[in-house]
């Protein structure tokens, strides 16, 4: 076989895309478990929560989250009857140890369990300058913290509040949609330890996962809609005064 | 003479660019990880390393795999939803080793309340007591109440 010089340059760039394929290698996947196949959300019913504060004990247990840090927390919200736009917010410790009873009456009271939305158009993502922290192939947001700088961008960039600087790492840290069990085909720690259910892990592109059929059957929401950053933390029964 | 005058000028330039070129590829090649860019502009084995990371709640069905007669008790009452989890803590240690490693005995009269305990910002039609008004004289929860399946006299201990 004679090969002239227009054909050789012709293979070059396509033997370069063979080589860097070679040199990525194939990761590890866990057995039967297939990126494209899924597309990960949650769903978070305000009308069972009761806030217990047991997904935000168990998802430090499950995740070593730092004392004072969260990865999910749980704020208890009280609306008076004549000021809609101006609740009264508390979380003490992020909910982690139950909330005190409520002397106030009047008004309405509730809980909104709170952590990363894994927006599809995440502005986090957007912002990282070395490409440390990414939307999966299956919707998931991670930080890799072998790459994270620790240049607090993307802690800036979250519109809901959801990363912080692990003071052990000195990177950024977030809820990982407890990626280490939602690939085996576990739930979530926090969904795993919910009591009443307020929290469903939602495979959204699993028809046969409960999500759509609550999505059509209920007036759902995400918050900060206005900033379009494809959040994937549905709320049913939310209430237009939280944030 | 030759065609273009003091042409071992450019012979330099593009030889310095050509040495330059090849510093720029072989650094990106140990720089860069192996799996940069397979995905996205990220590395694509963070992912593998981030699922790697031992479970620590093992999941209610895990526990259902030997709690047979607990589970068949719980699904008669009032907390059919609730993981074992949810009350017994984190229990993959104990699940990987049953024998070795057994889960805390749990004290009922600090756990009852943390979802019982009545709280204004509660749903209104859960179930909420006032701890110190409730009748039980200081007894523990389960002297009345089988906690997994609560109703008075449902349940027999498991």
């Amino acid at each position: 076989m004679k090969i002239d010089r227009r054909q050789l340059l012709l293979l070059l760039p396509a033997a370069a895309v063979a080589w860097d394929a070679v040199l990525a290698g194939t990761p590890e996947a866990a057995p039967n478990y297939k990126l494209t196949e899924h597309w990960w959300g949650m769903l978070v019913d305000i009308s069972k929560c009761i806030g217990c504060g047991n997904c935000v004990r168990a998802c430090a247990t499950e995740n070593d989250v730092p004392e004072g840090y969260f990865r999910t927390w749980v704020e208890r919200y009280h609306v008076s009857d004549y000021d809609l736009v101006n609740p009264v917010v508390d979380s003490p410790d992020g909910g982690k140890q139950g909330f005190p009873p409520y002397t106030e009456t009047g008004g309405k009271n509730f809980f909104v369990p709170k952590m990363c939305n894994h927006c599809a158009e995440s502005p986090c993502t957007q912002v990282c300058p070395v490409g440390a922290t990414f939307t999966t192939p299956d919707g998931v947001v991670l930080v890799d913290k072998e790459y994270c700088i620790g240049c607090r961008y993307c802690i800036q960039a979250c519109p809901y509040g959801c990363r912080f600087l692990n003071p052990k790492t000195q990177t950024a840290d977030k809820c990982t949609l407890c990626y280490h069990r939602i690939t085996k085909g576990l739930t979530t720690a926090c969904c795993e330890a919910c009591p009443t259910g307020a929290r469903q892990l939602a495979d959204l592109k699993n028809p046969k996962d409960p999500i759509h059929a609550f999505l059509k059957t209920h007036t759902v929401q995400v918050l900060k809609p206005s900033m379009a950053t494809g959040a994937k933390l549905f709320y049913n029964d939310l209430d237009g005064s939280v944030r | 003479m030759s065609r273009f005058q003091d042409s071992e000028h450019l012979l330099r330039v593009v030889l310095a660019f050509a040495l330059g070129t090849l510093v720029f590829v072989l650094a990106r090649t140990f720089l860069v990880p192996q799996s940069f860019g397979e995905y996205g502009h990220y590395r694509a084995n963070a992912m593998t390393e981030i699922a790697a990371k031992p479970v620590v709640f093992a999941g209610h069905q895990t526990c259902e795999t030997c709690h047979v007669d607990v589970q068949e008790l719980k699904t008669k009452g009032k907390h059919a939803p609730v993981n074992c989890e949810a009350c017994h803590g984190a229990q993959a240690k104990h699940a990987d080793d049953p024998g070795a490693i057994q889960p805390p005995k749990l004290d009922t009269a600090t756990l009852c309340v943390r979802c019982h305990e009545v709280n204004g910002a509660r749903p209104q039609n859960f179930p909420q007591i006032v701890a110190k008004e409730h009748d039980s004289a200081g007894l523990p929860c389960e002297t009345c109440h089988q906690p997994h399946s609560p109703r008075i006299g449902a349940g027999a201990k498991p």
